[in-house]
């Protein structure tokens, strides 16, 4: 809401510096993106152009003689219309214009020019205000204008704008009256009532014109009936109030209608009586029904919109705009004035799916019925006086609506309570009264008559609200609240588990969830469906990840495409799903690493080993050592490379995945892990206890066994522990040989087995009573001992 | 006799200070003490001496050998120490070369200013929860006071993924749900820091961001309660010399509502191009629960009262590593990354 100041002081008389008002109606809830002048330039005084010559040294451009009052000054001027005789708008050197043009004494080809002859676009008027000949040349004032004046003055265009982004609730500021309230009561002011008055003929509208409600979303309709206007331009004043307001002029019974609409927030429809039958009727739409507005633009309507009816068709679109069929013309003489108001939500709807007006947007906050009446009023008032309206007699009314206050109950102490504070009861009552409010007090108690206009006010809590804006929350004294001291809590495990990522190495990030349809159910095997946006904003981003992985390989290709080869991150977020008619979502921890990977101090190339080892070292610490196994006898996800790819286990439970992506996504060797976290974290881990250490020392003892290639180091580590039995300390692999001396087919592969007891050293006899059992137990398996 | 000692001692302490090594040093200490030694001889030759002269020898004797173990020990360890120096001059290093990285990860900005805001609210006795991402209309919407319809609605434009689910706009969904899942109605007091999603991608704008949501529910919970929290909030995040300014605003879960800014930390509200020349920047979102939200949510606004506040993360994140384009924060370039290795 721009509002105009000049406008908003005929309702309350104020006195102060632009910014000053913006910040204090800031500081009351009401912020705003902009305050300055209206039209934003300086050093501007009306001149007479005395002679006008060509310039010696250009087509186009003329040196001219311009009486400014005090001195005659040379200027060079370029425009076309420029001409001896002529009162113009001079920038004087020092001014400044909008876009930072500062005027400076100078020299035009050889001729010296000092000053700029202004058109009204240099001035900064928008552009959607400018006619034709704004556009063309310069400003051509009236032969009456004064030399040596200001030209914003003799112009009626001294005015500062204020550009409000006012909150959805208040509606009523959307008025100048309303805004004339709220300034009234920041610095404790009346409001100054509307002239409202005209003389009306002894006809009775109601017996030639009638209105018609079906739907129960119209609560009030009025209607009045001018006669004889005389369509001209609007005066001065009117229009520039207009366009300080954002609206552009057409000509004096239009701009009324917004002008009244500006005052009142009640939006007006003035129809060309001659175009209609005798007849309004508000009702909702046909589906499909059609409708040309006033642009000029054929609407196709839905059973949602409320539309205004000659009673043969639609013939506006009711709260958005008029139609085309019905509009005032310069050939109009009679008009029907409609004034009312539509239900907030249905015209949400309309204007969101087809148009938004100014209407629209008030309409859609909630309007005052009793300025409903004040704007009709004020319409006959205004047409009357700048339009020479005659006024029929009567009103066409349908009106349900209650016009009286709204009355609240509260309490001081509550107020109190509310704001923390102890504000005393003659400071409560100021600020309603400030607030053109009246109230009766018993005791504790205040009763309050809220006006209708403030619709946004309906509960105490929205009275403490005012309380809280007038006497100033800056003004109320911050305290920690009393409350009892306990302990707090937050999710330690994947704190934890973030922290241990990142000292293995990895490096965290965050990504956007929306992928593209196609990835979303990468890596991923399951029966569930995707959850797509019904509204996305772009391909790209219109399904919700089912994976984090489809975001960490579109991080890993940005990395790449910016020469980054070595990376290893992790990420821990949640990922979507459709279940049947239900949605849901997992937490998961995705793990992607390529290129050289540093641990500490050693530098490694990534290969399914390494991010093995990270798996390991994560489930090992998130305390699930020795319940999980790394299965390739299961589905893969088809992302993953067949051969260099495993399904993680726990407690013979599919989590997760992990192995080189698949050549034909990334021909790159990257690899990539996913475990389910809120699968994984359902089993239970118990506490961790401290194992006691022998005091005797353990022995290791080297084992290498030929065996067909076909066999996992996994299925052996199973053989050789169930045979070794309780003195196995443990067991690793220290080489995996094929070639020459080893049979087509096989592999060698070499363990060295540790062996020890709590309660004693072991004997050579038990050493090697172990060994045999192990080689016994894998030759039965088809293994040889290489020797 | 004692003639003869004296210049015994004499030779032997300038062969003592003579000796250039320890070899030449046990040389000498094997001339006058050892088994066979000068002072050794004389001691043995005592017995040849009169009882009268022979306590005075003696103890003569004993003060010479004194001095000379002494001096030799200490001429030891003078070598001892020569040569420790000369083994330490040799294994010098040029301490200059680059050395071996033990890097480790990094933790990605926004869960730092996340974990560091958790610390903050969680010393002061708030739990931290978490809610869907993936909401509800009821929850994300009409359990906070805006029905279907709602004007404010259009104050987020949201991702619908069906006309009941959508991903939330706001972490305000975790206040109803917390709510609701308090049986008992007993008092709140929570933050739920995560992800929100909007329609609006731009320079300053990313469709996906993070927010923190507080909630306290309680008796005599007041708008003075809200300040104080804030200022603390405020001040222990963006520096103790940060001022705060509350503006009333309007959001329909809180009445009355605030806006909060803090003064502007780059200018320190003089006003410069981060704030746009105001001094100040919105930072949160506040009020106190709406009587609608406590009722809709089980709880009774006759006896309860409560304070909610939001404040998006990103730009905690930004304002506080100075990072100036938002789009940085989800690239997820690894050289951006890898700088977040370092405590605050």
């Amino acid at each position: 809401m721009k509002l105009s100041t000049n406008f908003v002081k005929d309702y309350v008389d104020i006195d102060v510096d632009v910014k000053k008002l913006a910040e204090d109606m800031t500081n009351v809830g009401n912020e705003y993106d902009a305050a300055g002048p209206f039209i934003p330039a300086t050093n501007l005084v009306i001149g007479e152009v005395l002679e006008c010559t060509m310039h010696p040294d250009s087509d186009h451009l003329h040196v001219c003689k311009v009486d400014v009052g005090k001195e005659v000054l040379q200027i060079v001027c370029g425009a076309p219309n420029v001409r001896a005789g002529l009162k113009v708008i001079v920038a004087l050197a020092g001014a400044e214009l909008p876009g930072g043009v500062k005027i400076k004494k100078g020299n035009i080809r050889g001729q010296e020019s000092n000053g700029m002859i202004c058109s009204i676009a240099e001035l900064g008027l928008e552009s959607k205000f400018l006619k034709p000949e704004d556009k063309e040349g310069i400003h051509e004032l009236p032969k009456e204008a004064k030399v040596g004046e200001d030209p914003i003055a003799y112009m009626e265009m001294k005015d500062d704008v204020i550009d409000f982004d006012l909150t959805a609730n208040r509606g009523d500021l959307l008025s100048i009256l309303g805004m004339a309230y709220e300034i009234a009561a920041i610095y404790d002011k009346k409001v100054k009532p509307i002239e409202l008055s005209y003389k009306d003929t002894k006809e009775d509208v109601n017996d030639s014109f009638k209105v018609e409600i079906h739907t129960k979303n119209c609560p009030i309709f009025l209607a009045k009936k001018v006669e004889n206007v005389v369509i001209k331009e609007s005066p001065a004043f009117i229009k520039n109030r207009l366009m300080a307001s954002g609206i552009r002029p057409i000509n004096n019974v239009v701009d009324i209608s917004n002008y009244v609409m500006l005052e009142t927030g009640q939006p007006l429809h003035y129809y060309d009586a001659d175009t209609l039958k005798g007849k309004l009727e508000v009702r909702m739409a046909k589906d499909q029904e059609k409708l040309t507005t006033l642009d000029n633009i054929e609407r196709t309507l839905s059973s949602e919109d409320i539309v205004i009816s000659d009673g043969e068709k639609a013939i506006g679109l009711a709260g958005v705009m008029g139609g085309l069929d019905t509009e005032i013309t310069e050939n109009t003489k009679n008009i029907i004035i409609e004034s009312a108001i539509f239900d907030a939500v249905h015209i949400r709807k309309t204007a969101k799916e087809i148009l938004r007006s100014e209407a629209s947007s008030r309409f859609e906050k909630g309007l005052d019925p009793n300025r409903t009446y004040m704007a009709i009023e004020r319409s006959c008032h205004l047409l009357e006086k700048y339009a020479d309206a005659t006024i029929v007699g009567g009103l066409v009314k349908q009106d349900t609506t209650s016009l009286e206050d709204t009355k609240i109950t509260i309490t001081f102490s509550k107020i109190n309570q509310v704001l923390g504070t102890k504000v005393p009861q003659e400071e409560v009552l100021n600020v309603f009264r400030r607030l053109g409010f009246t109230y009766e007090v018993k005791e504790d108690t205040i009763l309050v008559s809220v006006p209708k206009r403030r619709i946004d006010i309906s509960i105490p809590e929205d009275l403490i609200e005012e309380v809280g804006r007038i006497y100033g929350v800056n003004n109320i004294e911050g305290r920690l609240p009393a409350l009892p001291i306990k302990a707090g809590s937050y999710d330690k495990r994947t704190r934890k588990l973030r922290n241990k990522m990142i000292d293995l190495g990895l490096n965290e990030t965050l990504s956007y969830i929306l992928v593209n349809e196609k990835e979303a159910k990468d890596f991923t095997c399951d029966d569930t469906e995707i959850a797509k946006l019904l509204a996305p904003m772009t391909e790209e981003r219109n399904t919700l990840r089912h994976s984090i992985l489809p975001s960490l390989i579109k991080i890993y290709e940005y990395n790449k495409a910016h020469s980054q080869k070595d990376i290893s991150i992790f990420e821990i977020g949640k990922a979507f799903y459709k279940m049947g008619e239900d949605y849901g979502e997992e937490n998961k921890i995705a793990v992607l690493m390529t290129g050289e990977f540093y641990l500490g101090m050693h530098k490694t190339a990534v290969d399914f080993y390494v991010l093995k080892g990270i798996a390991e070292e994560m489930l090992d610490f998130l305390g699930y050592a020795g319940r999980y196994s790394f299965v390739t006898n299961k589905e893969m996800p088809k992302e993953f490379h067949p051969g260099q790819s495993a399904a993680i286990s726990v407690n013979n439970d599919i989590v997760g995945y992990m192995g080189r992506v698949h050549p034909a996504k990334v021909k790159e060797a990257v690899f990539v892990l996913e475990i389910n976290l809120d699968k994984l974290f359902s089993k239970k881990v118990g506490k961790m206890k401290y194992k006691e250490i022998s005091k005797y020392p353990s022995v290791k003892k080297d084992l290498a066994f030929i065996v067909a290639k076909e066999v996992t180091a996994e299925e052996i580590a199973k053989s050789i522990k169930k045979a070794a039995g309780s003195l196995l300390l443990g067991s690793e692999v220290f080489d995996v040989y094929t070639g020459a001396g080893i049979e087509e087919g096989k592999k060698s592969i070499a363990y060295t087995l540790e062996l020890g007891a709590n309660d004693r050293t072991l004997t050579d006899e038990e050493i090697n009573g172990v060994l045999e059992k192990v080689i016994i137990a894998l030759e039965k398996q088809g293994a040889t001992i290489r020797k | 006799m004692k003639e003869q000692i004296e210049e015994m001692k004499t030779k032997a302490l300038d062969a003592i200070a003579k000796a250039e090594n320890e070899k030449q040093l046990e040389e000498v200490r094997v001339t006058y003490l050892g088994k066979k030694g000068e002072l050794t001889a004389i001691l043995r030759g005592m017995g040849a001496l009169s009882p009268e002269e022979r306590p005075v020898v003696g103890s003569q004797v004993n003060v010479v050998r004194d001095t000379l173990e002494s001096k030799i020990k200490e001429k030891e360890e003078q070598f001892k120490q020569e040569e420790l120096n000369r083994k330490l001059k040799e294994e010098t290093i040029d301490i200059t070369l680059p050395a071996t990285k033990v890097k480790r990860g990094s933790k990605h900005p926004m869960n730092r200013i996340i974990e560091e805001v958790e610390d903050l609210f969680v010393s002061m006795g708030y739990d931290v929860v978490d809610g869907p991402e993936l909401e509800t209309d009821e929850y994300c919407f009409e359990r906070l006071n805006l029905p279907k319809g709602h004007p404010a609605r259009d104050m987020q434009d949201s991702f619908y993924v069906t006309t009941e689910y959508l991903l939330r706009t706001q972490t305000s969904a975790v206040q109803a749900r917390v709510m609701m899942k308090n049986e008992e109605k007993t008092p709140i007091r929570v933050i739920c820091p995560g992800k929100v999603y909007r329609r609006d991608d731009d320079a300053t704008h990313s469709h996906q961001f993070g927010q923190v949501e507080g909630l306290v529910i309680d008796k005599d919970i007041s708008l003075a309660d809200l300040k104080g929290t804030l200022e603390v909030f405020v001040k222990k995040m963006l520096g103790e010399n940060s001022v705060l300014r509350f503006r009333p605003s309007y959001f329909p879960f809180t009445e009355p509502s605030y806006e909060v800014d803090v003064s502007c930390f780059k200018c320190g509200g003089k006003g410069c191009n981060l704030c746009k020349q105001t001094g100040w920047i919105e930072i949160l979102g506040s009020g106190m629960v709406h009587p609608n939200v406590l009722k809709m949510n089980g709880y009774d606004p006759e006896k309860y009262t409560g304070f909610a506040f939001g404040t998006g993360l990103d730009r905690l994140a930004m304002f506080k590593y100075g990072i100036t384009d938002i789009r940085l924060l989800y690239q997820n370039d690894i050289r951006f990354l890898k700088q977040f290795d370092r405590m605050d």
